[in-house]
């Protein structure tokens, strides 16, 4: 077989800067799937802590920190980004290599929130919303997965094949928020 | 139409999907008759008033969830995941 080339979700559409707000694609490194298993999920929470040194993430939050995240991921399952997981944890959960198949996108800048506000029919204020939270929800018409990670940043996951309608729904918002000035 | 998911919280109707009453909590065994399984299959009440039925939170967590509204009203009276909600 040919070499294959690799390439990114959102390869040849980002960066991209509009106004005060930039768009750039995330390289997540090994992403999985953990599904706890019946009344394991406090084993599980401490053999992530054993292992990768974060908590199993609680409904709408995000534990871990950049490189090596767990993200809430909805009923009964969170996203373990960075590293390739250890064997520990198949014990008490499924485990499912998911690497390559989200589009992973931050989001910066002064009033990316009013560029979300656009799309995301969930309140993400800093008031509400703040560093470590997270929600399952609805970018434009695509299921997404969005996470607070800095003051004015925001990680944004759709699936892969979604990359280049979510690169085109945020520019427009983007677009539309820098003409408002 | 606002629903409390009770995972993400309230939440807008637009990231919910109906799936119908809630009779499909209560499946009947599979030697319950034919009257029972009639019943189950095809034949539903229309209520003017408070109504349970299943919704399944498909633009969020991903959990099926038993709505009790009313018809009249629109008011949401409780929401629980249908993981714990048999009736």
């Amino acid at each position: 077989m040919d070499k294959l080339i690799a390439k990114n979700p959102c390869e040849g559409l980002l960066p991209l800067t509009i106004g005060s707000v930039t768009l750039t694609e995330e390289e997540p490194g090994v992403m999985t799937a953990l599904a706890p298993y019946k009344g394991k999920e406090k084993d599980l929470s401490a053999a992530l802590k054993a292992a990768h040194g974060m908590a199993y993430p609680a409904p709408n939050r995000a534990t871990g920190k950049a490189g090596s995240r767990a993200v809430w991921f909805g009923h009964g399952q969170a996203m373990l980004m960075g590293p390739a997981p250890d064997a520990s944890l198949a014990e008490h959960a499924t485990v499912v290599d998911q690497s390559d198949a989200w589009a992973v996108v931050w989001i910066e800048g002064e009033g990316v929130e009013d560029v979300l506000a656009r799309l995301v029919p969930v309140d993400l204020r800093p008031a509400h919303f703040k560093r470590g939270h997270t929600v399952r929800s609805l970018l434009f018409h695509m299921t997404a997965s969005i996470t607070r990670v800095g003051d004015r940043a925001f990680q944004i996951m759709v699936f892969r094949s979604m990359a280049e309608t979510l690169v085109h729904d945020l520019k427009t918002a983007m677009e539309g928020v820098a003409a408002r000035g | 139409m606002r629903i409390t998911c009770p995972y993400c919280g309230e939440r807008d109707r637009r990231e919910f999907y109906y799936r119908g009453a809630a009779t499909d909590l209560d499946r009947p065994a599979p030697d319950a008759g034919e009257e029972a399984w009639e019943n189950f299959v095809f034949l539903r009440e229309n209520p003017a008033g408070v109504t349970r039925d299943l919704w399944y939170h498909e633009g969020g967590c991903g959990a099926w969830v038993v709505v009790t509204r009313n018809t009249v009203t629109h008011e949401v009276l409780e929401t629980r995941l249908a993981s714990e909600a048999r009736s």
